[in-house]
Parts: structure tokens; sequence; C-alpha cells
């Protein structure tokens, strides 16, 4: 990295954080605002030293019910993807169910989810899965039903079978979309998984808040937003390497640019 | 004997009342080692010509034979390229020539067996294209001449019966598409492969082909046969000669004529 990639990459976004911050910081300072209503990055930093041992455990718990929930979306999504992709039938079939799931707010289903599984981590994971395969799923199916029907002709004609067809083409060219799509999924799982704490849980960064909010121990809760924030980077990152690094050959050219 | 025999075909896209005609009647035979060119206005129905000799798309009425035998389905024998060169971008150039291989009988059985040889011939085909070198390449390292010419490895690499291009050169500069006019006649001429080409381009027609169909307006059918007749090998200093450019006007006059 040159020193004006590590300008662009590395100190911009320093700078642009930190500012944001310190506005934040001064704002609170200049208008005495109360801590009950908004407390100052300062006071919000204190109270996620002073409680870092439960906002720890709490994260954790978030985190892996997230990742768990995002597992399974992934997998599900995959299959049901290749599925739908696989024929206009099965396309026409599940379509309209697929489309009218997705459009149930999942904080609906949170209730019915404790109701089936008690409190406890079960109902988060699968909020976090149920939010977050349908774009999964739809993304498979529009790289796979994009493949170019001249290159279609091109392998049927040498005798090439469907499945051939999807292993050889359909697959690999609907990786970009799949793998695109879990930078959206993550964030989404992640959704699922603090508001279904927030609607019932024993544990979780969304409990953790809720309690500290009832309380009205508002630095808590911000301190809770930021480890949300945090976390959300993370796994963005996360997914957006492995994107990265297995379909680099669809960023051609910006590798060396 | 001829290798493709099309007598009195037609074809149709869709079914009953609804159903377009592309193709009425055609009749025409392809020897082996023949280039033949179909030319004709677009939408005449060249294009469904060659999913019908490829078995791709059954015709409506008419016989279609193969060697005297009659086609009923997809032919392996048969290799394609397109306008666009349709390269997997996350294949090298080699592993996208390679890619028929991994397909058809008998090389499909025992691929990984014999890969080494096998990319030893692609590079052969790839060097006899003039891609020496640019084997690892992907797609997106490769002109859109030097794509066009790793298309067409592809579509020869099964060693088909037959090589049918569609509109193979139109999406290239006039100089790089006379580069690969040559590069074609130099393939065409070593291994003695016979050529089904579809293109709008007369000169492409006459300076390739033994024998240029012209094609009327949709549906389809055959206006006019022509011999080339030119000696072989052609240097594209002949494009310039009075008998060439008397062909292609000669050729040009069918165009867009009624029946």
């Amino acid at each position: 990295m040159d020193r004006r990639e590590f300008a662009i990459m590395v100190v911009s976004p320093a700078v642009f954080t930190v500012t944001l911050f310190l506005l934040w910081e001064i704002v609170c300072a200049a208008f005495t605002v109360p801590l009950t209503i908004l407390p100052a990055p300062s006071d919000v930093f204190a109270a996620l030293w002073q409680y870092r041992v439960p906002i720890a455990d709490n994260s954790w718990v978030t985190l892996w019910t997230t990742v768990a929930g995002f597992l399974g979306a992934t997998l599900f999504g995959l299959g049901l993807g290749i599925a739908i992709g696989w024929h206009r039938a099965i396309y026409a079939g599940i379509y309209p169910v697929l489309v009218g799931f997705n459009s149930i707010p999942k904080v609906a289903v949170v209730p019915v989810l404790i109701l089936w599984f008690g409190l406890g981590e079960i109902p988060a994971i699968l909020t976090a899965f149920l939010i977050s395969f349908f774009p999964i799923a739809v993304n498979v199916a529009t790289g796979l039903a994009t493949t170019e029907p001249e290159l279609e002709d091109v392998l049927r004609a040498l005798g090439a079978s469907k499945l051939d067809i999807m292993k050889k083409v359909g697959i690999p060219r609907s990786l970009p979309y799949f793998f695109g799509s879990l930078k959206v999924a993550i964030t989404l799982a992640f959704v699922g998984a603090v508001v279904s704490e927030t609607v019932g849980a024993n544990k979780g960064l969304g409990k953790l808040m809720l309690d500290a909010q009832a309380s009205f121990q508002v630095p808590i809760v911000f301190a809770g937003l930021l480890v949300l924030a945090v976390l959300g980077i993370l796994l963005y990152a996360a997914t957006a390497m492995i994107e990265a690094r297995f379909t680099g050959w669809a960023f051609r050219g910006q590798a060396n640019r | 004997m001829s290798l493709v025999k099309l007598e009195r075909i037609s074809m149709a896209y869709g079914r009953g009342a609804a159903a377009l005609m592309a193709i009425e009647e055609v009749s025409l035979e392809i020897a082996r080692g023949e280039v033949i060119a179909v030319v004709g206005p677009s939408g005449c129905g060249k294009s469904s010509l060659m999913k019908l000799i490829s078995g791709l798309h059954p015709p409506l009425a008419g016989t279609l034979t193969l060697e005297g035998r009659p086609v009923k389905g997809p032919l392996k024998s048969v290799g394609m390229a397109f306008q666009n060169s349709n390269l997997l971008p996350w294949r090298n150039a080699l592993d996208n020539v390679l890619l028929p291989l991994e397909i058809v009988q008998p090389f499909r059985r025992d691929f990984k067996k014999n890969r080494k040889k096998y990319a030893q011939s692609a590079e052969q085909l790839l060097d006899s294209v003039g891609l020496a070198g640019c084997a690892q390449k992907f797609p997106w390292e490769l002109s859109g001449g030097m794509q066009q010419r790793a298309s067409i490895c592809r579509a020869l690499i099964h060693e088909p019966e037959i090589l049918m291009l569609d509109e193979p050169f139109a999406a290239l500069d006039a100089f790089t598409r006379e580069e690969l006019w040559c590069a074609l006649r130099d393939l065409q001429a070593a291994r003695k492969i016979t050529v089904m080409l579809v293109t709008h381009d007369l000169r492409e027609a006459v300076f390739l082909a033994d024998t240029v169909y012209v094609m009327s307006k949709r549906p389809g059918r055959i206006l006019k046969r022509c011999a080339v007749g030119l000696p072989r090998p052609r240097d594209l200093e002949v494009t310039y000669t009075q008998d060439f450019q008397e062909k292609v006007h000669e050729l040009r006059s069918y165009i867009g004529m009624k029946k």
C-alpha cells in the first residue's frame, strides 16, 4: 500500500469517525444535554468500560446466534435459489409464497417462536435465519437465470445435461451474486437476532439494552448500540473478505487499478 | 457424398396459430471440407438455420441428414462460436478451450487422466490462431479479437465434423476482422474443417467461402446459391480484384429482394 492508498483507505475513514464523535461530544457539552436524553461519547465509553463484562457476555450470545442463523440461511438460501433457478415451473410455484412470507415483518413472528421454543437462543437464531435467507435465494436464482442463452446452446449442442450446464456455467456464474447477497444477509441476520432479543429473551445485547432502558441507564443503551455497530462492521467485513477471495474474477481490473 | 443435407426444410418457433415461421423450404448441401456462407438481411433466419443443423431445434417439415443419417437431437459433432465470445470469465484461455472436453464423450470419460495431453493440443490450437503464450490469461486480459480467436479454438477442440460460426467477427473492428479472416482461412486449410459461416458481411462471405447462399427476408428462403470459384489459397489482396468485387456486387443485388 503506497502513501496515497493509505491516506484514502485508512486515514480518511478514521478522520471521519473521530470527527463524528468529537462533534457529538461538543454538542452534548455546549447544550448541556441531560444524560437520560443523549449521553456524550465520553459517558458512553465510560459505561462501556464499567459494564464490560456483562456487555461482552451478552455480545457473545448475540454474535453466535446471528452467525448460526446466518449459516443456516446461507445453506438454505443457496439450495432454494438453485431450485428456483433450475426450472421455470419451480420458480412459478414457489415465488408467490416466498414473496408473501418475506413481506411478513419478522417482529410479528418472534412471539410465535417464543411460544414454540421458549425464551432462549433458539428464537433469535430462527429470526436471524428467517430474515436473511430471502436475499440469498433471490440472488442465486437471478445469477442462474441470467446465463447467456448462446453459451447454453454451445453446451447443449455438445450434449450437456441440465446438471452439466449448472455445474460448469450456472453455479460459478451466480457466485458473485451469491457472495454479494451474503453482505446483505449478514446485516439482516444481525438485525433479526437483536429484534428477537428485544421482544423476548434472557440474554443478548437486545435484552441488555431493554433492561438498561427500563432502569433509565441510558449510557448503557448507547454503549449497546455502539457495540452493535462495531459487530455489524466486523461481520460485514468478514463476508466482504470471503467474497473477494472467492469471486476475484468478477472484480477484474480493480485489483490492479 | 455430402456431409450435411437439408431437403425442403421448414422451421418455426412456437406452436399452432401463433407459430412464427423462421425458415421455409430450404434445401442445401454441405460437402466435407467445404466452407459455406449464409448471408441475408437481419432476421432472415440465418441463426435459426444454425440451430437447426446443430440439432438444437427440430424442423417443422423436411428432412435433415448428417452423413445420410437423420438428425434427431443435439449433435456432438458440431462446434459453435458466436458474435459474443462467451468465454467463461472465471477460467483462463486454456481452461475455456478445454471446456467441451469436459462435456463431450469420449473425452469426458477420462478427462482427468488425459488432461495433460488435452492441454497440449489446446495450446497447439491456441498457437495456430496466434494466441501463443496466452493460455494462462483470463478473458478480460485479452482483446476482443483475441477472445474471439479463443472462442473459435473452443469450438474446435473436440474435433467436430462441422464448425458453425454465427457472425463471429461482427463485433470487431475492420482490421482485426481481416486478421481473423486469415486466421480462420489458415485453420480451415490446415485441418480441412467443414465450416458453416453465418454473416451479413458479403466481403467476408466471398473471401472465406466456397459457396455462398443468400437468404430472403423472414421467413427465410434460399434466393441464390453462388459458387465463389476464386482460387485458394486466397490472400487479402484478392478482395481488391475485379472478380472479387463483381461477386460481392452480384450478391448484394439479391439482398432484400422479394422471392
